[in-house]
């Protein structure tokens, strides 16, 4: 493999990494969105790298479903829901972004210390530790916001991070990368479904909401 | 006797207990369930008996039933049919027991499709040949048992007897079922064939073996597993109870023997001073709390502590002893165990049987309403007088010769290089000395409380003696008593070929020797003879008796018992049974029972009555399983809150659980 097409793949990786935490500390949804959307182009990047590095034309197919889907249908169909819902707000965090930065910080670490000594060639292990400090960014981000839109972008961020890893091995077959697709379409759907029934009820898109209808909410959270 | 036929039987047993479902309303269905089980257990007694004297090779067979591909697997070695005997014995004897005590069922369907379904279950699991089959028969035994155990289920005190019991025995259960992992291996082998062809490595087989004295033992009631046993044991059925206590017990003692003798292989020395250590401990303790107490079948039921106690010393020497290649030594102890497993289911069914008689001819168990039932039952006091000497060891009956033979086992220890056993051994056999005495003490008093003296209740002193069927019972077990105490060689020569498939010896002096007498070592440094003995007892007796006779005076005179300078009427004024104990109470009571005494004592003058009260602990309650249970209790109320978070907490549940276990991978390498 020629250098500089590992210091491409891996410039695409990190640049998703970086986007990740750029996610974590964004404070208006509107820009969440938007580093979501830049973080499924670069991701489409990284894939459509991957296809010209390993021989694979089916890996374009999984890059176009990124681009289109992931970088054009759901930002902007987000960016919908929230101008149809009136939710130009700050972002409400549970905790605050400075620490949920040093945990991210922290998060990555620990991808990095766990797959640095695997086996497997050097692009793929870069690569895995990659996705999963993508992964794990995604998860923390669901669980430190408290909007469902918020919540949703942390779990496409997840799924980005997820279809990452996919790509970065040599050998993944179209049929995953599709069902991936459309997995992600389909729980899209249903978020997009869930927030408007959420708001028709609650009048917010605040999940404490819920908590507090389904009387378990605590008030000292 | 092939394996087939001991099958059979066990599934006309399971027959009777489907019948008993239909029948069991009417009035002939008690007698036609108990004479049935009569019937089936005497044929497969006398199977196991030829098969046992005989000494025929092991017959085994594999029915298509249970795991599909592999099969049921049966076998009948002379170890199983020695206790198939104890098993069958015991069931048909309790079977003619309950021929008359089981007519006074007030429900009896709650007894009776349980009591033939018990027997075929024990039957089942001393046939059973692979890990699989032995395990179920195993809990189904627990299952009916239990059944049995909460029949009377309107006293509140049976059923949490019941719970605890059904704790205890799925705990057991869970311990086998690991133990049985253990000896499996990664290529899960399950039949017991194959478990005695592998080889262990020793960590595995203290593994193994460990699982296995938790688990059997807790059936068979080892300190501090035995809980359960004197709550469980008083609250079934008299017949049930003699069961529980003399056979049940037994078939726990059955499945360590199988499995650590005969599947694990070879022991380690220090393995046979553990569960020596762990006998002397459970006798000890066990008679202790026997004396203790005033309720006549609790105080039997923990009585059967202390045997388990004894037989489990008998058990750690042969282990001691095979481990170190001391086969005759070997042999010595493991014959002493097991005869005291006979012994035991003899002569505890007799006196279970004898305390169900008086339960009922008068509804008490508690021994100070007790009293004089000599006069009032004068055959069921023989019968129990009789137990009570057995089970005291005293010569010439069988419970001496048990005992004598597992302290004969403990003199040899000194043979053995190990210095921790040949230290710790003696102190065993202190400690089973101690018991011994004791157990004399606590039979003195269950007997002269129980049926001396005057009658202290209405009940008492209304008794009447019992029908012929449970006479008849008690009667065959006195006989048994009496002749295994006269005739030991015999067992001990049928018990040698159980010997000699555990422990690869023989008690080499013993074979068949002439005046019927009993060497374990050499006859020159002991020898006992029952029927010398018994000889020598009636003759000087009879002398005394002829010259007390000759010489003093002949005529009867009527007189008042000395009543101590106290001439009081009541029958209350009489020695008690807390009386009796009160001495033992005093040295022991404050360290092993937290005893607590309280006297309260009006002041001179006052026309009040005083009280006095005491109340006894088990210290495995306070000590073991309160603790455990608290901590149960307060680990469930966390959990519970775990129930009602918010989504984002389950989120953050799910994150924390991954993020914690990728450190762990981190820091594993």
């Amino acid at each position: 493999m020629d250098t500089i097409g590992f210091d491409i793949a891996h410039l695409l990786s990190g640049g998703m990494l970086v986007l990740s935490l750029l996610l974590l500390f964004q404070t208006r949804i509107i820009a969440v969105i938007n580093v979501f959307a830049l973080q499924a182009i670069v991701l489409a990047l990284s894939v459509a790298w991957q296809a010209y590095l390993q021989q694979a034309p089916h890996l374009m197919v999984t890059a176009a479903i990124a681009l289109i889907v992931k970088g054009l249908i759901i930002p902007f169909a987000l960016q919908r829901i929230v101008r149809r819902l009136d939710i130009h707000r700050e972002v409400e965090t549970v905790i605050a972004a400075g620490p949920t930065m040093l945990a991210g910080l922290a998060l990555v670490a620990l991808s990095i210390l766990l797959l640095q000594p695997s086996e497997g060639s050097v692009l793929t292990r870069e690569d895995l530790a990659f996705a999963l400090a993508v992964i794990l960014l995604g998860l923390l981000m669901m669980i430190t916001r408290r909007n469902a839109v918020t919540q949703i972008i942390g779990f496409m961020s997840l799924e980005n991070g997820l279809i990452l890893a996919a790509t970065g091995s040599r050998g993944m077959p179209l049929v995953v990368e599709i069902s991936v697709a459309f997995s992600i379409l389909i729980a899209f759907v249903v978020f997009g479904i869930f927030v408007f029934r959420i708001r028709e009820r609650f009048d917010t898109v605040d999940v404490a909401a819920i908590d507090r209808f389904r009387g378990e909410r605590r008030e000292h959270l | 006797m092939p394996a087939v036929a001991g099958l059979a039987c066990v599934a006309a047993l399971f027959a009777i207990g489907l019948v008993a479902v239909a029948i069991g309303r009417s009035r002939a269905g008690t007698t036609v369930v108990y004479g049935a089980s009569l019937l089936v257990s005497a044929i497969v007694l006398l199977f196991a008996l030829t098969h046992l004297i005989l000494a025929s090779p092991p017959a085994s067979v594999t029915l298509p039933l249970g795991l599909p591909w592999i099969g049921a697997h049966f076998r009948i070695d002379a170890l199983a049919a020695f206790f198939l005997i104890i098993v069958n014995l015991g069931g048909a004897i309790a079977s003619i027991y309950a021929l008359g005590y089981g007519a006074h069922e007030a429900s009896p369907l709650r007894v009776l499709p349980f009591y033939p379904a018990f027997l075929g279950a024990m039957n089942l699991v001393v046939l059973a040949d692979d890990a699989f089959v032995f395990l179920l028969s195993w809990e189904f035994m627990s299952l009916v048992s239990w059944g049995m155990v909460v029949a009377h289920h309107r006293v509140a005190a049976n059923v949490r007897a019941g719970y605890i019991y059904l704790v205890m025995a799925s705990f057991g259960t869970l311990c086998l079922f690991l133990a049985f992992g253990v000896l499996a291996g990664t290529g899960g082998q399950y039949s017991f064939a194959a478990m005695r062809a592998g080889q262990l490595t020793p960590a595995l087989a203290l593994i193994a073996g460990t699982l296995t004295l938790i688990g059997a033992g807790s059936k068979a009631g080892i300190v501090p597993l035995h809980v359960w046993l004197p709550l469980a044991h008083p609250a079934a059925p008299g017949h049930v109870s003699a069961l529980l206590s003399g056979v049940m017990t037994k078939v726990g003692v059955y499945g360590f023997i199988r499995v650590v003798f005969d599947l694990i292989g070879e022991p380690t020395p220090y393995a046979g001073l553990i569960v020596a250590a762990i006998g002397g401990i459970t006798a000890a303790l066990g008679v202790l709390y026997a004396l203790m107490q005033h309720d006549l079948k609790r105080l039997l039921a923990y009585h059967t502590v202390e045997n388990i106690g004894i037989i489990f010393i008998g058990l750690g020497l042969a282990l001691a002893f095979r481990a170190n290649g001391i086969e005759w030594a070997a042999a010595l102890a493991l014959a002493a165990a097991l005869f005291h497993v006979f012994n035991h289911s003899v002569f505890k069914s007799l006196l279970f049987f004898g305390a169900g008689s008086v339960l009922m001819a008068t509804g008490e168990r508690d021994m100070e309403h007790l009293g004089g039932l000599i006069h009032r039952m004068p055959h069921t006091a023989f019968a129990f007088l009789i137990g009570c000497m057995a089970i005291s060891a005293l010569p010439p009956l069988n419970g001496f010769v048990s005992e004598w033979l597992t302290f004969q086992a403990i003199l040899v220890s000194p043979q053995l290089p190990q210095w921790g056993l040949k230290l710790v051994i003696p102190a065993v056999g202190a400690l089973l000395a101690l018991s011994a005495a004791l157990a004399a003490a606590c039979f003195v008093k269950a007997f002269g409380v129980t049926f001396l003296g005057r009658a202290r209740s209405n009940a008492a002193q209304a008794a009447h003696e019992v029908d012929q069927f449970q006479r008849v019972a008690m009667f065959v077990l006195v006989t048994l008593c009496i002749l295994a105490g006269i005739f030991p060689g015999f067992v001990i020569d049928a018990l040698a070929p159980v010997t000699r498939a555990l422990v690869g010896g023989t008690m080499p002096q013993q074979a068949f020797l002439p005046w019927l007498s009993v060497v374990p070592i050499v006859a020159s440094r002991s020898s006992y003879n029952g029927l010398l003995i018994l000889l020598f007892l009636v003759g000087s007796a009879t002398l005394t008796a002829a010259i007390i006779h000759r010489f003093a005076t002949r005529a009867t005179r009527r007189s008042p018992i000395w009543d101590c300078g106290f001439p009081l009427a009541s029958p209350v004024a009489q020695y008690t049974s807390s009386s009796f104990a009160m001495p033992i109470r005093r040295v022991f009571g404050a360290s092993v029972f937290r005893v607590r005494e309280q006297l309260d004592m009006p002041p001179p003058g006052a026309m009040r009555a005083g009280h006095f009260q005491v109340r006894v602990f088990d210290p495995a309650w306070f000590a073991i399983y309160g603790p455990i249970a608290r901590s149960v209790r307060s680990t469930g109320i966390f959990l519970n809150r775990i129930q009602f978070l918010t989504i984002r907490s389950y989120l953050t549940l799910v994150f924390g659980a991954l993020v914690v276990l990728l450190l762990v991978v981190a820091a594993w390498r």
